[in-house]
């Protein structure tokens, strides 16, 4: 098989250890800046950072309209944190805010509280066997709202964490931020069927 | 090495505001000093605000002591805005610090810009829930900062003067400490050590991965969006920018303006367009016109 080419959104953000577990998995990592990087990449991670920042970039620099277009024609995107954001119908804490508008959930932000109230947890996920995949909540995102179009992979407290629907992946956590690249592999695999 | 890295070690507490470091990454993180300023800043695309009574441009001018800000103003900036608000204690403040952590503040900076509180030490972090940046000027002082507990370093450049030259000289220095380190034998690690006043385990961890175990920021004298692609070109993995925003022209067009410098810093063209028709930036201080005993860098031990 050749080399999964995934790209990473490096506007701002949590890319840095994105790069290094996908690298850990032997994938070719590209760095997306640009509108033009979206053409030879086989999928693409948005990462944790601030939804806001990153949303202006998208717009600033005529990346968001491409961007969601390539989503829509099939191209496999992982968000997490900020990303999960960044992929949903809409914020319900900040209607204001704009979103891709790609998947059918709604999220309110920074709903688990401050950095103080960050935290750790264990997770059972559809489609990863063995031990519970650690997770890192940062001032995360919680989903409020939810299509039965949307496939729950993983939940915690109640409330969904990790989702699929069609060729989009989303999670409110980071498994960046932990050795364990279950989770990325997972990613990988959905890119290359 | 078979034994884990110092940073592998650390606590999940430590783990998870390293973390949010991390998530802040390729942004900018703005002075401000009153909930409009800090919308202005989430606006412009900040990806965090330090909340302030006054820029270090003003502490600077009114001399006196510079202490913790009013938590009324902090609090309305928490409000005002979502992106993480910061907020700044004197060196060895503990109760500063311990009065911040029960605001929920997302990172508490210890910084040489307010006035000391502790001429000797400074505040043991690990103890605290609340994650801490700290300045620096060289690889020494980051690693004792690190060892205290600091999830995030920031060079500390010469707040308040929008004069760049110091903020390059500690992130050159600092660079130059680690590549020393990693061609260093073991051998020689703890002689360094001493040397350096710096932990030896935290050597050997730089020793193998040519890096701090904490995201390296840069502060202090930034004014431009050149000046903020430059400490990114020259390995800052973020930018705090104090001053340079609000004492410039036109704060809004500036701020947007540097979030994106940051993002393209080696995009030379896009810089171009990007530094366009700013309005004057703030006037500045030269460095070389500050008597020793007026720069806040040398503040911290």
């Amino acid at each position: 098989m050749n080399k999964l080419k995934i790209g990473v959104l490096t506007l701002q953000g949590g890319f840095d250890k994105h790069i290094e577990s996908l690298v850990k998995l032997g994938a070719d990592v590209v760095k997306v800046r640009e509108a033009v990087t979206l053409e030879s990449i086989d999928g693409l991670i948005i990462p944790g950072g601030e939804s806001t920042t990153i949303i202006r970039l998208l717009k600033n620099f005529n990346i968001y309209d491409s961007l969601r277009q390539k989503i829509i024609e099939g191209l496999p995107v992982f968000g997490t944190c900020a990303g999960m954001i960044l992929l949903s119908g809409g914020i319900t804490s900040h209607e204001d805010q704009e979103t891709l508008k790609l998947m059918n959930y709604k999220v309110s932000r920074n709903d688990y509280g401050r950095q103080i109230d960050s935290f750790d947890a264990e997770l059972s996920i559809k489609g990863l066997d063995g031990s519970p995949v650690p997770a890192v909540f940062i001032r995360a995102p919680r989903i409020t709202e939810i299509s039965e179009t949307v496939e729950i992979l993983s939940e915690f407290e109640g409330s969904p964490v990790m989702v699929r629907e069609k060729n989009m992946l989303a999670a409110s956590f980071h498994p960046e931020l932990t050795d364990d690249i279950r989770v990325h592999s997972l990613f990988l695999s959905m890119v290359s069927s | 090495m078979s034994e884990k890295l110092w940073s592998q070690r650390q606590s999940a507490q430590w783990k998870k505001n390293v973390g949010l470091a991390e998530m802040l990454k390729g942004g900018v993180i703005m002075d401000v000093v009153n909930a409009e300023q800090a919308r202005i800043a989430e606006e412009a695309g900040a990806a965090a605000v330090m909340a302030l009574e006054r820029v270090p441009a003003d502490i600077r001018q009114d001399g006196g002591v510079a202490r913790m800000s009013d938590p009324k103003m902090i609090k309305e900036i928490q409000e005002a805005v979502s992106i993480p608000v910061m907020a700044k204690v004197r060196i060895g403040h503990i109760v500063e610090a311990k009065i911040l952590q029960s605001m929920e503040v997302d990172f508490i900076d210890e910084s040489e810009v307010l006035t000391p509180a502790d001429d000797q030490y400074h505040i043991y972090k690990h103890d605290y829930s609340v994650p801490f940046v700290c300045g620096c000027r060289n690889l020494g002082e980051a690693l004792r900062r690190i060892g205290e507990g600091a999830t995030m370093i920031r060079t500390k450049g010469e707040a308040g003067t929008g004069d760049i030259i110091e903020a390059v000289r500690h992130m050159r220095t600092l660079k130059e400490g680690i590549r020393k380190i990693q061609n260093m034998p073991n051998a020689e690690l703890m002689t360094e050590a001493k040397d350096l006043g710096a932990p030896f385990e935290l050597l050997q961890e730089i020793k193998e991965t040519g890096k701090l175990p904490v995201p390296n920021f840069s502060a202090g004298g930034v004014a431009t969006p050149a000046d903020a692609a430059l400490m990114m070109e020259l390995g800052a993995e973020s930018v705090f920018v104090g001053s340079g925003i609000f004492k410039s022209d036109n704060p809004r067009r500036r701020a947007k303006a540097i979030v994106e410098a940051v993002t393209y810093y080696d995009d030379y063209k896009k810089l171009a367009e990007i530094s366009e028709d700013l309005g004057a930036p703030m006037t500045g201080i030269n460095c070389d016109d500050l008597a020793d005993n007026e720069k806040f860098a040398g503040r911290g031990w």
